[in-house]
């Protein structure tokens, strides 16, 4: 172990961790002083070419209140084939498949390089994945042909062996029965009514039917479920007569003025649908929209064109009517949905606002995506939605379903609360702290879908004692047990023990401090930043990350009072302010400018990417490139945009490609096309190389940008860098005049 | 079924004759003059019985031991000679042995309908004078319209009115016209005329806004007229202004339908339409049960299969080349499913709407379709129907959420319609409407047995009044086969003006000729929708009451959702003020409608009518035939309300005193034991007691509740010859038929005693043919009608007498046949052979005789009659 930078990036490759410390403070007093909290960047699902599965049941911890897996750290009696827990300390006997075990002849588990494993588990009936579109028909023609061809498109990416079911709406939702053929069956609905589960169901038929018992048959086994849905199939089956289906689909033929959207009612009955069918199974509600609600429950702005969407104005203003009405009808759907197991997707094209503030606990509770786009008819969406279906290096959908995440804490450390795609089980225990930071209260979370990027953030408390130091070289450890269905609908469970060195912060600070993970702290406060922001007064929450940085800078910077220049950090902490200041002017904090749907999409976002993405939203990366050298990261400064330079901004949501004033003016001249500036040709298309390699492989696609000094769409740089050169930084910032600068 | 003797009739014990009937035919009356020329002169009719406490009064010799007749001998037949024959009661002679009452000496329904038509059915008739009694409903006779509108559209109770309301209090003849405003016309007579005003609209009274009519009087030179209902002087439009002759009249008179025809059209303006928008045309939506016991039975494949060819039959309007009306389909259980039929389509598609709660209907574009233009789906659709539903193993339907579907359906297309509904089952599935089997027998002849007429809930009270506000008419075809209430389920038929056509236990082989032929002529029969009707009458009387099938959200206008050539209004009138003999009275009606292509017309019948001072020319100028169609759709709307026994009093003590009014005011001078009847109206007692037995008013143990409520609505919308022949079915002795001619064997007289055992009858009431064999029929005939060589190998099952190459074969089935089409419902063909188990249910229908369910025969109700006439009197 070299250094912590190459400690911390072998660990996250290794376990896909990241913690914001990695010497922990040993009492609570002395965490308490750190400002950053103890907590984790955890991505359960972290790729891992080097990790094949083992086909065993992991073996368990026999207090019943614990139940940790047996891991590399317990302590092994190979001769009496006991085993203590490294969380309870209870001995465990080994079971007895266990028993030619020996120093060596070791199980996986107990192999240090296995701090994470995965099990592969027969547990239930292995059910198919399933796939149910619901498809908004108030489309403009175009928007629709085109979103009928991805439809279309994405039954070819589908398993073969998924189940697939289609609910269209409108003004009415139609739940369209796919089994039967020469007529086409659809269920119909009112749209401004909200139906119950069990209404839904009765109506849809999915109730018991009254199967007379034919005597001297036995019953059928309970574990083979029937799968009896007309209304979800094989996509083997019938992606013929779903391909015409979808193809005759028409645009919601009602007369009205606003196009009558049911949103609400198709995505309650969507949600009653799988539940009466196929609970606790994975399965993807794939909402498709191109516009808001407008009418029944959940509707989101009224059927008249003279009222507009609500704003961040009106909802400061406590003017948006329907706003409370309908969040709270798509949290309880979110929520029956995420106590199902399944997740709902939301895919949104429009140019105006579709409702995303109000339906994002749909996306945000269940793991589903949130894509917002213009139109169904932009490769945005198109490749966006293409990449749902992509796969992994060993040819798996990058998709896994219904997890359950547990963490166990060794006794000095307590959980406070996880943030991120999950919500609570509910589950205390001795090792849930009674302070929670972000979703707390438990220690088990559900996670109803997520691919291998998806990322939580996990805070703990240290609950040790001032006056009960735990012993020299005395370590804290965590385990992380996710169960899951993997895409191949196989049961696993992945486990991943850490552990980490406990310092006393009074005599141990200069270690506490080169183990300070600056990156995972500043996306770690971030994310807490972010979720107050979501129910707190933005003000209020800039005003708590100030003054938490303001702290963070007393109690680890080095500087002599009233010499502001003075002023060090050590290099463990030297980006941190940074990034909390770009934090500060993100749209994740700063909702001027933005719609509440924007301000929504980006912080759903924001709560589920793994630590690299969720920096390049926090601050974004820019990129030069120039006759000058090769290719190089500028700092995201108005000082970086230069005439002669071209540059690259990624930003997650956005990659802008600006051409400074004078490549801009050689490029209108017509440069490019001549043989003898071939130079100039490959410096045009070097950021456009590059921009490509991102775009191919970010999910959701990014908004492509290519724009010059002057052009309109500048602003989203110039809206990013750090304005130090700007018309009037003179009476902004109160320093010597640098007009002539510009 | 074991005959039950209802309760006697009051007076029965006291005067009633043995109750066995002679089943024989007595012997001839002696020739003598029938029913004279002159119509004014009280008829002498029979004696009655003495009370017994007046042993003295004279000229009763002949009537001892209580029971009452004539003699046979001397006695001359029924009616027979009285202008100037001597007056029996009082003619002296031996006292002759005691005989019952001939009952060919009594008013013979069969009589009366010979003579009219021998007197009246060869010369048309012509309307242009006022209050002229037209001939009878059974008389065949061409009309000619000269300003009065035709019998068809409007018959009367009374064409001569009593000019106070005293007299006709006193009277008791209730004054009431059976108006048909869609009537169809033999295709000797035209038309009514279309008249267009243009934009102005017709031409109306400024204040009571009567509508132009031949009544109305032009002065001052034709620039102005006075209204013929209530005097209003209103400007004669410019654009309608024309000179009068020196008469008086206008000079285009001849020229313009209004002024000189009793019927004529008007093309409505956008005024007269629904919010201020012409219509559209009219969709008809077929709805049907695809529940188990509707596949099973063959039901659902049979109706999709005539629907197929049927399409091309729907109502055109004059000489279009194809209907305007677009047509949907549904099919329905406990969940509905709408179809979209779009010519576009390559299949059709099914729409499933499971909320029968709250009903919608889930398409727009596609659910209603020309005809034509979605052939292919269309068949296609109906070749699927029946195969989607083959294996269903559902058994509840809803009804409710059916009509409503078809009403969302018509209001989303925002037009008027037809529902035609298929439906078998009592709906007790989860839904609005749903109902419960109330249907109790023990009620009947209690103060209860009313609920069993009335609906079981008023949701469908509500359902009809949106019905009918959207001009949706719906049409029930029934195949229960159990009670399924159609008291309930009608309620929105009946206050649309729609049918109702019931077919219990719906057997494919017998059934589907019946069926079918009341399918295609219910779907093909011209009809109206969206009517409004109202009856101007002038100053003096005023429309006060209305029967039929329709809704009434006031106390004028008859709204009717739709309104087919068969449907009839009963409207009575009374009186609020003095009439006079010079200006008579005056009937207008005007029917406001959307004709099958959606064009918006109002149909006027004018129709002028005496008034008297004399009680002598009320009497004079009756129709019993109509006086009965009031009187039972009077009592039939009564059982709503009241004990039936109560409404068969007040009945029985209404005709009593109309008859004992005449016998006081009118008749001569003669004993009071003498029974002495108006020439116009002798045949009361005995049309009455058939309403009186019938099944809705005296059930027999084999009537259903179902059966009840079905005749009782459908009698409230029948015309004058449906309830004539309803009442009183036509007896043809088939036997006796002249092969060789056109012509219908002579009717008889509905009683057992006429029928032979050695011939073969026919019996029809518009529902049902009877075809009555005795026992000593001829091999050869047997042998020639239904192809078996005797009579115990008849088979009394069969639903359609056998084509066979014979003379006597031929005549029968085109008797039959004929009769078929004259009715407006098929009839069903019921072979009766004598002394067989189905016997019993014939006899019902010869009502002249006692019946099983305690109705009384002719001769004793007359009796009856008499007796409370006396009373009256006295």
């Amino acid at each position: 172990m070299a250094t912590y930078l190459e400690f911390i990036q072998q660990n996250e490759e290794r376990d896909g961790v990241r913690f914001s410390w990695n010497v922990w403070p040993s009492s609570r007093l002395e965490a308490t002083r750190m400002v950053v909290p103890l907590a984790c960047l955890l991505t359960p699902l972290k790729e891992r070419l080097d990790l094949p599965p083992v086909q065993y049941e992991p073996v368990l911890c026999s207090r019943p209140t614990c139940k940790a897996v047996l891991n590399p750290l317990c302590q092994v009696d190979f001769r009496a084939k006991l085993w203590a827990c490294n969380f309870c300390f209870q001995r465990n006997q080994f079971p007895p498949a266990y028993a030619g075990i020996s120093e060596v002849n070791q199980p996986a588990e107990l192999m240090p390089q296995f701090s994470t494993i995965e099990y592969i588990v027969q547990r239930g009936p292995q059910t198919p994945l399933i796939f149910l579109y619901v498809v908004d028909t108030c489309l403009e023609e175009e928007d629709l042909q085109a979103l009928k061809e991805s439809l279309q498109m994405s039954l070819s990416l589908l398993p073969a062996d998924a189940l697939v079911g289609l609910i269209t709406f409108g003004r009415m939702v139609q739940v369209h029965e796919l089994s039967c053929e020469g007529i086409s069956k659809s269920y119909v609905f009112r749209g401004t009514k909200d139906l119950t589960a069990k209404q839904i169901q009765d109506m849809l038929g999915l109730s018991r039917p009254a199967v007379p018992i034919q005597p001297g048959r036995p019953l059928q086994t309970p574990e083979q479920p029937v799968i009896s849905s007309r209304f979800l199939q094989p996509v083997h089956k019938i992606d013929m007569n779903l391909t015409d289906l979808l193809g005759e689909l028409q645009r919601d033929p009602w007369p009205v003025t606003q196009p009558l959207r049911s949103t609400g009612v198709a995505l309650s009955i969507a949600v009653g649908l799988l539940e009466g069918t196929f609970p606790n199974t994975g399965a993807r509600i794939m909402l498709f929209t191109g516009g808001p609600p407008t009418q029944g429950p959940g509707m989101v702005v009224g059927d008249e064109l003279k009222t507009p969407i609500r704003s961040w104005h009106d909802i400061e203003k406590d003017n948006a009517r329907f706003m409370k009405k309908a969040t709270k009808h798509y949290e309880a759907l979110a929520n029956r949905t995420a106590a199902n197991g399944h997740c709902i997707d939301i895919y949104a094209c429009a140019l105006d606002q579709t409702g995303l503030l109000e339906m994002k606990c749909c996306a945000n509770l269940t793991g589903g995506h949130m894509v917002m786009g213009d139109s169904f008819n932009t490769s945005l969406f198109k490749q966006t939605f293409q990449r749902v279906f992509n796969k992994g290096f060993n040819g798996e959908f990058r998709m896994a379903f219904g997890a359950s995440l547990d963490v166990k804490t060794s006794r000095e450390l307590k959980i406070a609360g996880a943030i991120g795609p999950c919500i609570s089980l509910n589950a205390k225990g001795p090792c849930v702290s009674e302070n929670e930071l972000g979703i707390g209260g438990t220690s088990q979370w559900k996670i109803c879908s997520l691919d291998p990027t998806t990322t939580l953030a996990i805070y703990f408390e240290v609950v040790n004692q001032h006056n009960a130091p735990i012993p020299q070289g005395g370590r804290g450890a965590v385990q992380f047990v996710t169960q899951y269905q993997h895409s191949s609908t196989q049961k696993r469970i992945r486990v991943t023990t850490i552990a980490r060195n406990w310092a006393d912060a009074q005599s141990q600070l200069q270690h506490i401090e080169a183990a300070f993970d600056q990156e995972a702290a500043a996306v770690l406060m971030a994310r807490l930043g972010v979720y107050r922001a979501e129910s707190e007064e933005g003000p209020d929450v800039l005003r708590w990350l100030d003054r938490q940085l303001i702290r963070l800078c007393q109690k680890f910077g080095q500087y002599n009072k009233d010499d502001p220049n003075s002023f060090r950090l050590s290099e463990s902490f030297s980006l941190y302010p940074q990034f909390m200041f770009h934090l500060r002017r993100s749209p994740f904090l700063q909702v001027f400018n933005n719609s509440p749907d924007e301000s929504s999409y980006y912080r759903h976002h924001f709560a589920r990417q793994d630590l690299t993405q969720s920096l390049i939203m926090i601050q974004p990366i820019l990129y030069a490139y120039s006759f000058h050298g090769p290719p190089e990261p500028v700092l995201l400064d108005s000082s970086s945009i230069l005439p002669d330079r071209i540059l690259l901004m990624d930003t997650f949501f956005q990659i802008v490609i600006y051409l400074g004033e004078t490549i801009a003016q050689w490029q209108k001249a017509g440069y490019q096309d001549m043989p003898e500036y071939e130079n100039f040709k490959h410096l045009l298309q070097a950021p456009l190389d590059d921009a490509q390699e991102i775009l191919q492989t970010r999910f959701p696609m990014p908004r492509y940008i290519h724009t010059e000094h002057g052009g309109s769409q500048a602003r989203f740089l110039l809206s990013k860098v750090n304005p130090s050169q700007t018309h009037n930084n003179l009476y902004a910032w109160g320093q010597v005049s640098r007009e002539e600068l510009l | 079924p074991p005959a039950m003797p209802g309760p006697p009739l009051p007076g029965q014990t006291v005067a009633g004759p043995p109750a066995a009937q002679p089943n024989h035919v007595s012997s001839p009356p002696p020739p003598s003059a029938m029913a004279g020329p002159h119509s004014g002169p009280p008829m002498r009719g029979l004696h009655g019985p003495p009370p017994p406490t007046h042993p003295a009064q004279p000229g009763y010799q002949m009537q001892q031991n209580g029971s009452f007749g004539q003699m046979r001998g001397p006695q001359p037949n029924y009616g027979g000679g009285y202008p100037g024959t001597p007056h029996y009661g009082t003619q002296p002679g031996p006292p002759p042995p005691p005989k019952r009452l001939d009952p060919d000496s009594i008013p013979s329904p069969i009589q009366v309908i010979e003579d009219d038509r021998s007197n009246r059915g060869s010369e048309p008739f012509v309307t242009g004078v006022r209050g002229q009694v037209p001939p009878l409903v059974t008389t065949n006779f061409l009309v000619k319209d000269q300003g009065n509108a035709s019998p068809r559209y409007i018959r009367c109770t009374s064409y001569n009115i009593p000019c106070t309301s005293d007299m006709a209090k006193q009277s008791q003849v209730p004054l009431a016209a059976v108006i048909k405003p869609l009537a169809a016309l033999p295709p000797e007579e035209t038309l009514p005329y279309l008249v267009d005003h243009g934009e102005s609209g017709p031409v109306r009274c400024n204040r009571c806004k009567a509508y132009m009519c031949p009544f109305m009087q032009f002065i001052e030179g034709g620039r102005r007229f006075q209204c013929c209902f209530c005097s209003c002087v209103t400007e004669v439009p410019p654009h309608y202004f024309q000179h009068l002759d020196h008469t008086g009249k206008r000079v285009d008179f001849y020229d313009r339908p209004e002024l000189s025809l009793g019927s004529y059209e008007f093309l409505a303006t956008v005024d007269y339409c629904k919010n201020n928008k012409f219509p559209s045309p009219p969709a008809f939506i077929f709805m049907i049960d695809v529940s188990y016991n509707a596949v099973k039975s063959g039901l659902v494949r049979l109706i999709c299969e005539e629907l197929k060819s049927l399409l091309d039959y729907l109502p055109r309007e004059g000489n279009m080349e194809e209907s305007a009306i677009r047509v949907g389909f549904v099919t329905y259980n406990k969940v509905l499913h709408f179809y979209n039929v779009k010519s576009s389509l390559a299949q059709p598609q099914m729409m499933v709407v499971s909320d029968v709660a709250d009903m919608f209907v889930p398409l727009l574009d596609g659910f209603l379709v020309n005809v034509n233009e979605s052939r292919t789906v269309i068949a296609s659709l109906l070749d699927q129907i029946p195969e989607m539903f083959a294996d269903t193993r559902e058994t509840e339907t809803v009804f409710a959420p059916v009509i409503q579907a078809g009403l969302e359906a018509l209001k989303a297309a925002e037009c008027a319609g037809k529902l035609f509904i298929f439906h078998t089952s009592l709906p007790i599935a989860e839904a609005p409407g749903k109902l419960k089997n109330r249907d109790d027998k023990k009620l009947i002849n209690t103060d209860k047995e009313k609920t069993l007429f009335q609906p079981q809930t008023s949701f469908y009270n509500n359902l009809a009044k949106d019905c009918v506000a959207q001009g949706c008419c719906v049409d029930l075809f029934l195949f229960p086969n159990q009670y399924l209430d159609v008291a309930t389920l009608g309620v929105v038929t009946f206050q649309t003006g729609g049918s109702i056509y019931k077919y219990a236990y719906f057997q494919l082989e017998t059934d589907q000729d019946r069926f079918l032929n009341d399918l295609r002529r219910d779907v093909q029969k011209e009809v109206g929708f969206d009517a409004v009707m109202r009856v101007r009458t002038s100053t003096g009387i005023r429309a006060t009451d209305f029967f039929g099938a329709f809704y009434m959200s006031n106390t004028t206008d008859v709204e009717m959702a739709g309104l087919d050539c068969d449907k009839t209004i009963t409207v009575e009138f009374k009186h609020d003020d003095k009439l006079s003999e010079d200006s008579g009275a005056l009937l207008q009606c005007a029917l406001l409608y959307t004709s099958c292509a959606g064009q918006r017309r109002l149909r006027i019948h004018n129709l002028s009518l005496n008034c008297c001072t004399q009680l002598a020319d009320l009497y004079r100028n009756c129709e019993t035939d109509t006086l009965i169609n009031y009187l039972a759709k009077y009592a039939y709307r009564g059982v709503l309300s009241s004990p039936v026994k109560a409404v068969r009093d007040a009945l029985i003590s209404q005709c009593a005193q109309i008859l004992a009014c005449y016998r006081k005011n009118c008749a001569s001078p003669s004993s009071a034991g003498q029974l002495i009847l108006p020439e116009c109206m002798k045949l009361l007692p005995v049309y009455l007691n058939c309403v009186l037995k019938s099944d809705v008013l005296q059930p027999g143990p084999e009537v259903t509740t179902d059966d009840r409520a079905y005749i009782r609505q459908l009698v409230t919308s029948m015309d004058v010859a449906e309830t004539n022949v309803f009442f009183y079915p036509r007896l043809l002795p088939l036997t006796k038929a002249d092969v060789d001619s056109d012509s219908l064997p002579a009717a008889i007289r509905n009683s057992e005693e006429r029928l032979s055992k050695g011939d073969i009858y026919l019996l029809e009431n518009g529902l049902n043919i009877f075809v009555w064999v005795g026992v000593n029929v001829q091999q050869g005939l047997i042998q020639n009608l239904f192809g078996v060589s005797s009579f115990s190998q008849i088979s009394n099952t069969l639903s359609t007498l056998p084509v066979l190459e014979n003379a006597f074969s031929k005549k029968v089935r085109s008797i039959v046949s004929m009769l078929q089409m004259q009715r407006s419902r098929y009839m069903k063909l019921i072979i009766v052979k004598q002394e067989d188990k189905l016997e019993m249910l014939f006899k019902h229908f010869l009502v002249e005789d006692k019946s099983l369910s305690g109705g009384a025969s002719y001769v004793d109700f007359l009796c009856h009659m008499h007796k409370e006439i006396r009373q009256l009197l006295s």
